[in-house]
């Protein structure tokens, strides 16, 4: 079967990457760069400790409070601009410049006003999962094709009723793929502000490891992110896809 | 300008003039945020005595360099791929997880095979970079039209100037929004670098300001980058859906 | 021949005097779209409107539904007056696809007489009713995208058609099908008119089909719209599209294209 056999391509393809990752760790040594094999086996030794623990949760509940402001907020702004069209055609391009901005320029002021905290974490984290969001949102709601519009309205529905049985669901595929953008992001916000300023989170681990010269733990909790992040995109994907497939 | 313009002009304006009333009054504390035209003053002044030079100068050539490999790198790689159709479906599911993973967590691993250098941070915006170009040259020569390859032929043309002179025009669309992406991220990926760690730069200074408290050389920076990145990367977008548009086709904010 | 005035209690609807400006946007000028235009429906009759592009039919669909507000005139449905309101008893099937596309078939058909508070059994009844009707019978649970145009189409009408209307518009709905096909759907368009007694309003671009499907067809002019000619076919109501090979057929379309030959120039700009 075709899904099969993409399936074995792309196992390949993984399989590969692997080897190269064992070429490179014999080209430049054990304190640069542990191989697979090693990695894993740390892993193992790793992450029942109370240490990871610690460090993973901290990480967790900032991600977790981040991605709330994000989708609240980028989901708020982007209902507004997308059905104030004058909002939307003003703000649209300062949003995007805001997306392209590298928005760790703006870092040191978010320290300057939350210090070393937890919020700063979550406000920087936020501040990378708003915009795509928005911006999607935004989209979709413009996307939306007048004729459904008109159908409501020849179906005689109430402004209630159009909201939430065909606006709504008109606009929730693209709706969701700017959730899982934002998800990303709003991930990496929080791992950029923990690998800066610091000291606890996973982020500060990889950065303390490096520093520490304890390559193994550096690479580990690295491959520990790089799973969660392919698997929480995966599952988004698949939702997306799904509700993509009718659309 | 456009109606929709002015009132953009005005909306930014007002907020920067608000900011800078805040600042002025004492409601803003200066140890926190320094009012806007400070901000400029002290801009002004680092160019002027060329203390920044140095590093505005290496950070920038960085990121050209790393936009330039990117380009290359990554459209010739598009083109490959695109011609092993089973490749590129092996390829298909890296391609769509790679910008979920943050990738970041990589720098401090390339820091300790390359050292300290500009190596690693070259490294980080090209491997940010990348893949955008990639998947931009991948679309550009997915959608030229194939009766293109027809009309070369009636035309007696060989293979090479139809891809000159046919091909490359049809996909320039979404090869130059590749483009757009790499030059974008690439900004973000160097200066995102030098700030976390960096033997110097850009944003390495900038977060040197911050840990010796030096607001005024921080936000003079700040204020660079953001002019800049601003200046470059909305120049690159409005050109992006200028010539989609001319050519008809509906492009979105990315 | 052309329409005498009626007495009033036979018009299912009217438009009287009715003129559609559309308000420029800012710094633009206003467009007169239509009018001022006047027409009388009589009850069960097929009416079709032909004309140059742009020349302001979707206007004249859209106000006599209530999806816009004439700018003067009267529109009248059932004896009362519609203002920018869609009332009880009128459908629309537009010409862009409106099929939502998260729905299956059979959810798009039952979605308007859901939400009217009709029992579950009876909204079974009737949509699987209006499905087989329309052919739809073995793609209930297909989604739009699975689709042919034609078939989005179908499921736009048994949307309209489960709901019973007494009035039901259609603006250009084939469209986008090749000639053989609209033919065809031209029969089904009959048959649903037949079945369901409603009056029906068509706008058309081709003139061989408002010929074939109509009771009386109105020829309107370039923009604004205003009807240069009404013509009666006097086509008996049992009809199909055998009918092109009348000799009656030849007469009426060509007289159709002489009032709209001159008026189509000048919507192309050589007039």
């Amino acid at each position: 079967m075709v899904v099969i056999k993409r399936a074995i391509d792309t196992l390949i393809v993984f399989a590969v990457m692997l080897l190269a990752w064992q070429a490179l760790h014999q080209l430049v040594g054990d304190t640069a760069l542990p191989g697979p094999v090693p990695t894993l086996q740390y892993l193992v030794r790793f992450l029942p400790t109370a240490r990871f623990a610690e460090n993973a949760w901290a990480t967790l509940v900032s991600f977790f409070y981040a991605l709330i402001l994000s989708y609240a907020l980028g989901l708020s702004i982007g209902i507004w601009m997308g059905v104030h069209r004058l909002s939307g055609a003003v703000g649209e391009p300062i949003l995007i410049s805001l997306y392209t901005l590298p928005k760790i320029t703006l870092y040191p002021v978010v320290l300057l006003i939350f210090g070393l905290s937890t919020s700063g974490r979550v406000t920087f984290g936020a501040m990378h999962g708003v915009l795509p969001v928005a911006l999607l949102t935004m989209n979709a709601i413009r996307n939306i094709p007048l004729v459904y519009l008109k159908s409501a309205r020849t179906l005689r529905l109430s402004k209630g009723q159009t909201i939430l049985t065909v606006l709504l669901p008109a606009t929730v595929p693209e709706v969701i793929s700017g959730l899982r953008i934002g998800f990303a992001l709003t991930l990496l916000g929080v791992l950029l502000a923990e690998m800066f300023a610091a000291k606890h989170g996973l982020g500060f681990l990889i950065i303390n490891a490096m520093q520490l010269l304890q390559a193994e733990e550096m690479v580990s909790v690295a491959v520990v992110l790089f799973v969660f992040a392919v698997v929480a995109n995966a599952l988004l994907l698949i939702i997306e896809h799904r509700l993509h497939r009718r659309v | 300008m456009s109606r929709v313009g002015w009132i953009r002009l005005a909306v930014i304006g007002t907020a920067i003039g608000l900011l800078e009333i805040s600042c002025r009054l004492g409601l803003i504390d200066h140890r926190v945020v320094i009012a806007p035209s400070e901000m400029v003053d002290a801009l002004v002044q680092l160019l002027i005595s060329g203390q920044a030079n140095d590093q505005i100068a290496r950070t920038f050539g960085i990121v050209t360099a790393a936009v330039l490999i990117s380009i290359v790198l990554g459209f010739a790689l598009g083109v490959v791929i695109h011609a092993l159709p089973r490749l590129r479906e092996a390829l298909d599911p890296f391609f769509a997880t790679y910008y979920a993973v943050p990738i970041f967590i990589f720098y401090p691993v390339m820091i300790a095979i390359f050292g300290l250098s500009a190596i690693p941070i070259l490294l980080m915006g090209v491997a940010t970079a990348l893949v955008a170009m990639i998947i931009g040259t991948l679309n550009g020569l997915d959608r030229i039209p194939r009766i293109l390859t027809k009309v070369a032929r009636v035309h007696q043309m060989g293979k090479l100037s139809t891809a000159l002179r046919l091909k490359l025009p049809a996909a320039a669309p979404h090869l130059f929004t590749g483009v757009k992406l790499a030059v974008s991220y690439s900004f973000i990926a160097v200066i995102a670098s030098e700030f976390i760690l960096a033997p110097a730069g850009l944003g390495r200074i900038i977060s040197d300001a911050y840990t010796d408290f030096d607001n005024r050389r921080m936000y003079a920076l700040m204020l660079l980058l953001i002019v800049v990145a601003t200046l470059v990367n909305m120049t690159l977008h409005t050109l992006d859906q200028r010539w989609a548009a001319r050519r008809g086709l509906v492009k979105s904010w990315s | 021949m052309t329409s005498t005035t009626l007495p009033d209690r036979q018009f299912h609807a009217s438009l009287s005097g009715v003129t559609r400006i559309y308000p420029g946007a800012a710094g633009q000028q206003p467009v007169h779209a239509l009018g001022p235009v006047d027409l009388d429906l009589r009850r069960g009759e097929f009416f079709a409107v032909v004309g140059p592009s742009g020349c302001g039919k979707t206007t004249l669909l859209e106000v006599l539904a209530g999806l816009q507000p004439a700018t003067a005139g009267t529109v009248i449905f059932e004896g009362r007056p519609i203002a920018n309101e869609v009332p009880e008893g009128i459908g629309v099937v537009f010409q862009e696809d409106a099929s939502f596309a998260w729905l299956t078939v059979w959810d798009n058909a039952a979605f308007g007489l859901r939400r009217s508070g009709v029992s579950e059994a009876e909204v079974c009844r009737q949509v699987d009713d209006a499905l087989s009707f329309m052919g739809l019978k073995d793609f209930t649970r297909a989604y739009p995208a699975q689709l042919s145009g034609g078939m989005r189409q179908r499921v736009c009408i048994a949307r309209t058609l489960v709901l019973q209307p007494r009035f039901i518009l259609l603006d250009e709905p084939f469209g986008a099908l090749d000639a053989q096909t609209r033919l065809l759907m031209g029969d089904e368009v009959l048959r649903l008119w037949r079945r369901t007694d409603a009056t029906v309003l068509l706008i058309t671009h081709a003139l061989d089909e408002a010929t074939m499907l109509s009771d009386r067809i109105g020829a309107m002019s370039a923009r604004p719209g205003r009807f240069l000619d009404i013509v009666e076919t006097g086509w008996p109501r049992e009809r199909d599209s055998t009918i092109v090979g009348e000799a009656q057929f030849g007469e009426i379309t060509g007289r159709l294209w002489d009032t709209l030959r001159g008026e189509s120039l000048k919507s192309v700009g050589t007039g």
